[in-house]
């Protein structure tokens, strides 16, 4: 379950975090690709007045066991191999493909999603299917190997592309050499927006594992946040600022907020009070829990606040040796 | 026990998008209709039973990684509660229940 939080999908789709992510990545998929990018064009045609020794050669020459049957351009019909061994039973090669092919065409068209033509094979129980374009022109043959292969290659660019992402990300500090490089994410968060509730978090999460965090750092981190983050939804007059600073040995995030402020701030503290209105404990929040969760997820956290001023919480996480990010190597210019 | 025969013999409804149920093994249970509380006490690959259903909870299932969300007494979640469990690829299920009764089934499973 500890994978990578989330990536964007080719065409910019979220994909998550749980194990079985590839497997509906490739429903999604099957979804998203459409027919005609995974079809193939170049297809062998034959015509009906052809005889049938020559379609047999051109299935034994192609390695392909059926083809479409073309007359002026348009579908006729589709002679598979089943077919031709019909023939040969009969001893008829000399006969032309019009007595042996099939004229029930099942076909599928080249803008419909790919999982179209899987529902088609499974209900016509067929090895290939003819596909047409708007005009009913026939463009290309697609069968389930062809599925498989354009799925496995979607799949890989997307993993390429998360690889990438993370492959830069990992190596910033690496790659910037200064006495001291931090990396400051900054997300502005609405008073009463309970709809995107959770989204700073979920970035900053992701962000860090992409950084190359431990997913336990990451969840750490993920669910001060989220306490911080719902904190100035839920109570602020003007929403407010959270601000994460990170550094290869630490993770400093602050909250910002130009009030009401908190009256007691000790109150504040204590495990189950709450000020929360009757309105949002409904929805589940208000368990007086959210400042007693942060201080359970990190080292330091600080609540400074001034009734008709602002609040202001700073949370900070000390990172242990081996969760550190790595950085510029200096022992080759040290004396 | 994996999420798809739990799903079965407890005639659960699954609202979110298909996938493969049979692959998640719930690591146990809780149950809490309070966000801060499944935060501080629910443990990654639990399933979670609460009969909150607004869009909150997908955050809380998301940050916390639950194997799946158990919504009980048939509260029924928001088109844009489901489209948001999807994108964050959050299993919600939802139940006629109470999460009392939920809970106890559950247990005798052996989800613990």
């Amino acid at each position: 379950m500890e994978s990578l939080h989330e990536l964007h999908g080719r065409r910019g789709r979220i994909i998550t975090d749980q194990d079985a992510r590839e497997i509906s990545r490739v429903e999604e998929l099957s979804y998203d690709l459409k027919i005609s990018e995974v079809m193939t064009s170049n297809v062998k045609t034959v015509s009906p007045e052809m005889p049938m020794n020559t379609v047999l050669e051109i299935l034994r020459v192609n390695r392909i066991s059926g083809v479409p049957v073309l007359e002026n351009d348009q579908l006729a019909g589709i002679l598979s191999i089943e077919d031709l061994v019909r023939c040969m039973e009969k001893n008829e090669l000399h006969l032309p493909v019009r007595q042996y092919m099939s004229q029930k065409i099942v076909s599928v068209n080249a803008y419909d999603p790919v999982v179209k033509a899987i529902e088609t094979f499974s209900k016509e129980r067929k090895g290939r299917l003819p596909v047409i374009d708007e005009a009913g022109k026939l463009v290309g043959i697609i069968t389930k190997g062809d599925i498989t292969r354009g799925i496995l290659n979607a799949l890989q660019r997307d993993y390429h592309e998360e690889e990438l992402r993370r492959y830069r990300a990992s190596h910033l500090f690496e790659d910037i050499t200064s006495d001291r490089t931090s990396l400051i994410l900054r997300y502005n968060i609405k008073a009463r927006d309970y709809l995107n509730g959770g989204q700073a978090s979920s970035h900053i999460k992701r962000a860090l594992l992409r950084l190359g965090a431990t997913p336990q750092l990451a969840r750490q981190c993920g669910i001060a946040i989220y306490e911080a983050e719902m904190n100035l939804i839920i109570h602020t007059t003007n929403g407010g600022i959270i601000r994460v600073q990170i550094e290869p040995h630490r993770i400093l995030m602050q909250t910002t907020d130009d009030g009401p402020g908190i009256e007691d701030v000790q109150k504040a503290l204590t495990p189950g009070w709450s000020t929360a209105s009757q309105e949002v404990r409904d929805m589940g929040f208000g368990a007086g829990m959210g400042l007693v969760n942060i201080q359970r997820c990190v080292d330091r956290m600080e609540l400074e606040s001034t009734p008709g001023k602002g609040t202001k919480l700073v949370m900070e996480i000390i990172l242990r040796p081996e969760e550190r990010f790595k950085e510029t190597d200096d022992s080759e210019s040290a004396p | 026990m994996n999420l798809q025969e739990i799903v079965h013999q407890l005639n659960l409804t699954v609202v979110t998008q298909p996938k493969p149920l049979e692959t998640i093994h719930p690591t146990g249970g809780y149950a809490s209709d309070l966000l801060s509380c499944v935060i501080a006490g629910a443990k990654p690959g639990n399933l979670w039973l609460t009969i909150q259903a607004h869009v909150n909870i997908i955050a809380v299932a998301s940050l916390n990684e639950l194997a799946a969300v158990i919504i009980t007494e048939n509260a029924s979640p928001d088109p844009s509660v489901i489209e948001k469990a999807n994108e964050q690829g959050v299993t919600l299920l939802v139940a006629g229940e109470t999460t009392y009764q939920l809970a106890g089934k559950l247990w005798e499973m052996g989800i613990r």
